[in-house]
This record gives structure tokens, sequence and C-alpha cells, in this order.
């Protein structure tokens, strides 16, 4: 491990060592994680189906919501590459505008979840005693319920819509960026920084915000990509059993759900859905992955 | 022994107790009046208020609370709205097919994760680490309730071998147990994977083998036992999230569990049902957390140890 630099900085001329001097660690973070070919292959999907997202309105060759009665339930053709629903929609294009909402109820829960749950963990870590006790109590409290039963009770309670959606899967992930920053802040807390900070008189919140939370950012960022996949799954789940994104709406969740009574005759309904979460699923965990092993060296060996 | 069990126990309270709460502010922030939901829709503003009355809803929340908590205390969860039968009943009826779906689940999920977590260890960077250890992500990505729809897909409609619905064969669980138990297989995999490559790594692995122990005995007697305990930690954990995964399987295969109960009692706004269901949830992800601590104990000495030097 202390040769970590050695094979990092291989020293070779003192022009490159000039230069290697100027790297920042998100470079050698990102020059680390070229390196893992899996990692990449996530990432470049990841990237895709965001640009995928964002294009739907250009790439979906028809109307994600366009009924055409004469058309229901045709298979795959060339007109309709992945076939039509009940309604005549197009699946394809229904497909390509589902990636926005489930990239944007990931994104927005995880956020949710990331702020909330990062603010607790912080100020648990920070001022430590009962105040942390409390607050890891609660987080127990919430760990205790499981992750999908706590969500349906709250879109239960609050309404199924998208933005209750979001909170629902947002509050269940709460707890473990509690933890993460928690653990960051408890080890960091104690360092000279922190105390000249301080000693210069620097806030609290200010201590927190520009001391404590850069050092979290690592495991923040791995955990998130990571959580970004679990929304995905969360939601889509809370969709299929009817609490989630409502029909018409083409989301994916749901779109299985409407496609299992016909399963027997156009299996392609739940087949093609199924496929986008799990690509995008998959994708964001293998880069997940690949970017924990790319921040934290020592534990890749 | 018995001191580490009681203070483990003892943690179980607080928890409940929050649970508690939460769940009880969770379902009266609902919008609907259940009064009315149970008169329906013809129902006057007097029968209305007569039985707001009556169900004690006029009170304040903090009272509701403590009757729903001293209740509660002594085995009773109320009645449900829809059935009227009390929630208790209703819960110990639906519950054994719920647990012994999750104990298939959780048996499936070791049987398989587990020596598919040794075996691409033992062959670290190969093509048969590469294979597990896809298999085990992709395990961890994929939507249950998508597998499940697939697997009746081939199972019950391309070949048809297994039923896709009820409760009365063993032929009915062997769809729901591999949609149950397909994540925490991933898991324990994964767990299983890296667990072991640590444990290869320790001294004492290579001192058995210097002295001459063969391969077999090394893996059975000086690594098994410490890559239990942290897979076993995952497992726990995830036996908690395999309950939740219950609410799926049982959709997909109409079987009349636990997690139906409480998704119909929240399409139905039965409130006692849900707060019920879910505090009962809590309780079991509870036990089986305490059962957990209980096999550390058993499978690291060290721990008895400790509570053995502090006696």
């Amino acid at each position: 491990m202390n040769n970590e630099n050695g094979t990092l900085f291989a020293p070779s001329s003192g022009r490159t060592k000039e230069r290697e001097k100027r790297r920042s660690p998100w470079w050698e973070v990102w020059r680390r994680l070229r390196r893992n070919k899996a990692a990449v292959a996530g990432m470049s999907v990841v990237i895709l189906l965001v640009v995928v997202a964002v294009l739907a309105p250009v790439l979906a060759p028809y109307d994600p919501n366009q009924t055409n009665i004469k058309m229901r339930l045709q298979g795959p053709s060339s007109e309709h590459p992945l076939g039509t629903d009940n309604f005549g929609r197009d699946m394809l294009s229904r497909i390509i505008y589902g990636s926005r909402i489930s990239l944007y109820v990931g994104f927005v829960a995880v956020g949710i979840g990331a702020v909330f749950g990062g603010i607790l963990g912080a100020i648990g870590g920070y001022y430590g005693g009962r105040l942390d006790n409390f607050i890891m109590r609660c987080m127990d409290v919430l760990l205790a319920i499981p992750q999908i039963i706590l969500a349906i009770a709250i879109v239960g309670a609050l309404g199924t819509s998208l933005l209750n959606l979001m909170i629902a899967v947002g509050i269940s992930q709460l707890p473990r960026y509690a933890r993460v920053v928690r653990a960051s802040a408890l080890t960091v807390r104690g360092q000279e920084y922190v105390e000249a900070a301080r000693a210069v008189g620097a806030s609290d919140a200010r201590i927190i915000l520009e001391n404590i939370l850069p050092n979290c950012m690592a495991p923040i960022i791995v955990q998130s990509t990571l959580g970004v996949a679990q929304a995905i799954l969360s939601a889509a789940a809370l969709s299929f059993l009817g609490l989630g994104i409502q029909p018409p709406t083409a989301e994916w969740g749901s779109m299985l759900s409407s496609g299992r009574q016909f399963l027997r005759n156009a299996p392609y309904l739940t087949f093609f859905p199924g496929l986008a979460i799990s690509v995008v699923v998959l994708a964001l965990n293998i880069f997940g992955d690949g970017l924990r092993d790319s921040l934290d060296p020592k534990l890749r060996q | 022994m018995l001191r580490y069990f009681l203070k483990r126990l003892m943690f179980l309270i607080p928890v409940l107790l929050g649970v508690s709460v939460v769940i009880f502010s969770i379902v009266h922030l609902a919008p609907g009046d259940p009064a009315e939901v149970m008169l329906g829709p013809s129902a006057t503003q007097e029968e209305i208020s007569s039985l707001r009355e009556q169900l004690g809803l006029t009170k304040p929340l903090y009272v509701q609370y403590g009757i729903f908590l001293t209740n509660a205390l002594k085995g009773d969860l109320g009645r449900s709205i829809k059935s009227n039968a009390p929630v208790v009943d209703e819960i110990m009826e639906r519950f054994p097919a719920t647990l012994t779906l999750a104990v298939l689940g959780m048996i499936f999920a070791i049987v398989i994760g587990l020596p598919l977590g040794i075996l691409a260890a033992l062959k670290q960077n190969t093509w048969v680490d590469a294979l597990c250890s896809f298999f085990a992500l992709v395990g961890f990505s994929i939507p249950n309730f998508w597998v499940g729809l697939m697997l009746m897909l081939l199972l019950s409609i391309y070949i048809p071998i297994l039923p896709s619905s009820g409760f009365d064969s063993w032929k009915n669980f062997i769809m729901p147990t591999i949609v149950l138990g397909i994540q925490t297989m991933a898991v324990i995999a994964r767990m299983t994977r890296s667990s072991m490559l640590e444990v290869i790594r320790q001294d004492y692995v290579r001192t058995a083998r210097a002295k001459g122990i063969s391969d077999r005995l090394v893996l059975t007697r000086h690594i098994l036992g410490n890559v239990l305990i942290p897979v076993v930690t995952i497992a726990g954990i995830y036996f908690g999230h395999q309950l939740g995964g219950v609410v799926i399987t049982e959709t997909i295969f109409s079987i009349p569990g636990l997690g139906r109960l409480i998704v119909d009692a929240i399409r139905a706004q039965d409130y006692p049902v849900v707060q019920g269901g879910v505090l009962f949830f809590a309780l079991c992800v509870g036990i089986v957390n305490l059962l957990v601590d209980l096999l550390y104990a058993v499978l690291d000495p060290r721990i008895k140890a400790q509570y053995r030097a502090a006696k």
C-alpha cells in the first residue's frame, strides 16, 4: 500500500514529473477507471441511455401515446420493430420515452435520499453525542421496515403520482447515505485541518460544507451510482404493482404490468420493457463497481 | 451467552416503537377518511360523523396513537375495515405462506450463491470467475417481477410443466422461490467471493498449506468458518429485504400471503391492516436480525469469549 504512489507516478524524466504534479486526484480516478473495461462499457451504456432519453422526441418513430385500434397487438415487424400494445401504440417509441421517466425518477429519488441522508449523517457524525445517537436510531427504524414495504406505505398515504413515487423511493434510501456520510464525518472530525478551521472561527455549517463533505464525496458517488440502479428497480416495482406511475404514461414498470395479461399471446409486451430495465440497472451496477474500485484501489487486489 | 441475547433483545424494543410511530404517522397522513371509505358514497354526513366518533377518529392523534400502542402490546391490532375480522387473525392466516416462501427463497439463495462465490474465488481471474461474477451481477440487476413473468412464460406456457398460480403442491413453490431468492443469491455470491479472497491470503491459511494439509481440508476447516461470518451478516440483512420481495412474488403468482394483504389493504384504504401488517413485517425483520446475531456468536468464538470474560 505504501508504494501506491510509486506505482502510479513512475518517475521518469523531469518533464513528465512536472506534468504529473498538476494531476488532480480525480484525474487519477479517471485514469484507473479507463483501464477497467467493464466499467467503461457500463458507463457508455449509461451515457447512451441519457442521450436516448434526451433525444426521445427525435428518436422515437411514433408518438408513444398514439393509439391505433386497427394495429393492436401486432408482433415485431419492420414497421413496429418491437410490436404494438393492446391499444396499438408503438412499443419501441414507448420504451424510448420510458427511459426518460426511469432515469428521471432514479436520479431525483437518489438526489432526495443523498441530500437529506447526507445532511443527517454529516450532522450526526460532526456533533456526535446524543444528537448522533438519535439520528442513527431513526435510521435503524427506517431500516427495520423492508425498503419496498416502506415505499408502498408512503405512496399509499401520499397518493400515486410521479413526485410521490420519487419521495417514497428517496426516503427508503435515506439510511444508506446517512451512514456513509456519518462514517466519513467521524474520521474527519478529529483531523488537524478541521481543528484549524474551527480555530480561525469558521461556523459549524461552513466546516461541514467545506471540510467534511468533500471528504465524503468518494463513497457518496459510489453509493449514489448503485443507488440510482436500486431506485430505478424500486420505482419500476411500485409501478408494476399499480402504485407508481399510472397508465397511459409510458413507464417500463407499468408497461410490464399492463402487458402481463397478454403474456400468452403477446409476450414481447413484457419482454422488452423488462429487458430495458435490466440493461440500465446492470450498466449502472457495473459502472458503480468500477467506480468504487478506482476510487479506492486498496480494495481491489 | 444469555447476557448477549438479552442485550440484543433490548435493542429491538426501541426500534419497534419507532416503527410503530413511523407507520402510524404515515397511515394517518393519508388523505382518505376511513369512516367515509367504510360507509361508501351513499352515506349521510351524520352517519359518517357518528362512525368517526365510534372509531375514535375525533380524538387527538397522540391519544389515538396511545390507544393503538396499548392495544398492540396486548396483541390487538384492531379490526379490518373491509372484512371486520381482527387484523391479527388476518395476518396469522396469511403468514404461513409468506414465511414458507421467505425461507425457501433464502435456502435457494444460499445453496446456489455460496458455492458460486467459493468457485469464483478459487478460480480467481479465470473465465470461471468472470462467468460466476457476471451471473451474480445479472441476478442482482434484473427486476425480479420480470424474472417471474419470463419463468412463467417459459415453464407454464411454452413448456407447461409448472403451474402459474395457486398454492397446493410443491410445484407451485419452484418459480416463486427462484423469483424471491435471486437477488439474495447474487448478493451472497458476491459477498462470499470477496470474503474468500480475503481469507485465502491470511497467514494461518498459508501455514496450514505449508504443513501439508490437503486443499480440501484447508477449505473446510480453515477457510469456510471465517468466510461465513460476513456472509451470514449479509444474508441476515437481505432476509429483511427479501421479506419485502414477497409483495411482488405473491402478486405475480397469486399467492395469498402477507405482502398481498398489505398491497390490497393500501388500495382499499384499509388502514388498520396496513398499520398492523407493516408493524408485523418489522417485527419479523427484528427477530431475524436477532437470530443472525446469535448465529454470529456460534460461528465466531471471539464474540462468545468476549461475553464470558465480561461476566
